[in-house]
């Protein structure tokens, strides 16, 4: 009973982890995806190939392994450039996940861009990377930071969006493609174009969608992207800044020290070219190459099969996880609004201990405010439980988290 | 432990129905803490009178087991001699809930009360009683907590 669209049985015998049992004999359904996705054994192999055959500095030395080493990194570069449609290739930095693009962001350019009294709008369901780096911000300018509210839908208000651009102040706008909660997918395109008619600046977190959908940077004419590596197949300490190259050629460097120097001097110092003024230091070469073997592992599934695949089974659950007494869902109920994400509560069972317990059937979920307190606030709750789903879960797994729901709440005499 | 040992009646009782739910009015001691992790919350408010517990609440939110807990602890102070109170062990609470073999991430739920309880006492100690030498023992006891 797989869904019809990608073959699940090849793929799953990609992911070495997924044979393991738990808590002594049961099988793992790892339902925690929007967390950090599974490895496939494509990506852990790339991985110890460099270690073992041609592990070294890169960019600087003249020797065989060092040349190997470089092109597979800038090899990855060039992948991502093409998974995400960006033109220029220097236009993207490997950082070390969302948190840190984002934090360069408002470390860099907004300590240049953001003034006393200006705003920066962020909305309510982001998760706190994208929210408290740009409190330090606004705090230290004395700028304001203002939210777009969530409708019992889960949707954004975007016609707040447009009463703070009437004010004339805002500098930037910056939001979740997909909030990692309610799995709502943001109208980024509608949102980028709003705010560019009033020449303000837009960053969109695509933590939570370049994993599961196909994400084409110059279609969405934002001006910064983020996202991370390890929850779509790569490694973890491996993220993505992309931002206009003439923004960044403005931007002031973020960490300094070797690699991202032109000349050195006592008193100054001249910068290098794009992408690596931002790249202080040796990077995760060993996962930046991994994250290549992820890259090809999700093209050659093809974006629109994930999405196909994830809708599919977000459908198939949403309907079965309706029918259990009790449960109370957050999110669109649409599926075609959303990721394969459901955050849920089921009676007065506080999420931790519904975790606990279906921990014992061998399901992993999150449990929790997932970093995500601004929107726990706003749905008035301290926790919610949230299954998140990948390429590599079935139908049945399904069915496994609806039965062990139940039990649940057999235990807690619902 | 399994659910079925964790979850037993009498812990989704004190959960559902939890003794001295409340606040005190300006009480000797009041302590809030939170568990960073789970966001787990819990407040407690105590009065003494002649060296006796004369008077505990708590609020609070989160999981059965830390609000069971919290409860169940308020009951088992309630009236006893504050040296008693201040005494009190890990060993003391897991053993009242009837907890004995929670994993690592549980643990922090069933031992938050007595965190927040040895903290409240600590700062009555050290701000009230003036007695940094005892207070500081009580606070390196409840820093050893989790």
């Amino acid at each position: 009973m797989q869904t019809s669209v990608i073959n699940i049985e090849s793929i799953r015998n990609d992911f070495p982890i997924l044979k393991r049992k738990v808590h002594n004999d049961k099988p793992l359904v790892y339902f925690d995806n929007a967390a950090t996705s599974q490895k496939p054994i494509q990506v852990i192999n790339s991985i110890s190939n460099y270690y073992l055959n041609y592990n070294s500095n890169i960019h600087r030395a003249v020797h065989e392994l060092a040349e190997e080493s470089t092109a597979a990194y800038e090899l990855t570069r060039d992948k991502v450039a093409k998974f995400i449609n960006v033109k220029n290739r220097e236009e993207l930095v490997f950082v070390r996940g969302t948190t840190e693009a984002i934090n360069l962001v408002a470390y860099s350019w907004g300590r240049q861009n953001v003034q006393k009294d200006d705003i920066v709008v962020t909305t309510e369901y982001e998760h706190h990377s994208n929210i408290v780096p740009w409190q330090l911000l606004t705090k230290e300018k004395g700028a304001k930071l203002e939210y777009i509210g969530v409708d019992d839908n889960g949707e954004l208000i975007l016609d707040q969006l447009d009463t703070y651009l009437d004010t004339g102040k805002v500098k930037l706008v910056t939001f979740s493609q997909m909030s990692n909660v309610l799995g709502t997918m943001s109208k980024t395109e509608e949102i980028v174009k709003k705010c560019h008619q009033k020449g303000v600046l837009v960053l969109v977190d695509g933590a939570q969608s370049v994993p599961h959908l196909k994400v084409d940077i110059q279609k969405l004419d934002c001006d910064f992207f983020a996202f991370s590596a390890h929850k779509m197949l790569g490694p973890t300490g491996v993220g993505v800044l992309w931002a206009r190259k003439e923004l960044l050629e403005k931007m002031v460097p973020f960490n300094a020290g070797g690699d991202m120097i032109r000349e050195v001097h006592k008193y100054e110092t001249t910068w290098n070219d794009l992408p690596y003024k931002f790249e202080a230091g040796t990077p995760n070469i060993a996962d930046v190459i991994g994250f290549s073997a992820a890259l090809d592992y999700l093209e050659k599934i093809g974006m629109d099969k994930v999405r196909e695949h994830e809708v599919e089974l977000t459908r198939y659950a949403l309907d079965k996880i309706s029918a259990v007494k009790g449960i109370v869902l957050y999110g669109p109920p649409d599926v075609a609004k959303r990721g394969g994400v459901i955050s849920f509560n089921l009676g007065d069972i506080h999420p931790h201990d519904l975790a606990t317990i279906i921990d014992e059937d061998g399901i992993a979920i999150r449990s929790g405010h997932h970093c995500a307190q601004v929107l726990m606030e706003r749905l008035d709750v301290s926790a919610t439980s949230r299954a998140s789903f990948y390429i590599y879960n079935t139908k049945e797994e399904v069915d496994v988290f609806i039965k062990s729901l139940n039990r649940a709440r057999e235990l807690f005499r619902l | 432990m399994s659910s079925a040992d964790i979850y037993r009646e009498i812990i989704l009782d004190y959960y559902r129905n939890p003794r001295n739910y409340g606040k005190i009015e300006n009480p000797d001691i009041s302590k809030k803490d939170s568990n960073p992790l789970c966001g787990d919350e819990l407040e407690m408010h105590i009065n003494l009178r002649e060296n006796k517990v004369s008077d505990v609440k708590f609020t609070g939110k989160g999981c059965a087991i830390s609000q069971a807990s919290a409860s169940m602890l308020t009951e088992l102070i309630m009236g006893k001699d504050f040296d008693f109170v201040k005494k009190l062990t890990k060993e003391d609470i897991l053993e009242n809930l009837g907890l004995h073999d929670l994993g690592p991430a549980r643990i922090k739920c069933a031992l938050l009360s007595l965190k927040v309880l040895k903290y409240g006492i600590y700062s009555y100690v050290s701000e009230k009683l003036k007695d940094t030498v005892s207070a500081d023992k009580i606070k390196e006891e409840a820093s050893g907590l989790f």
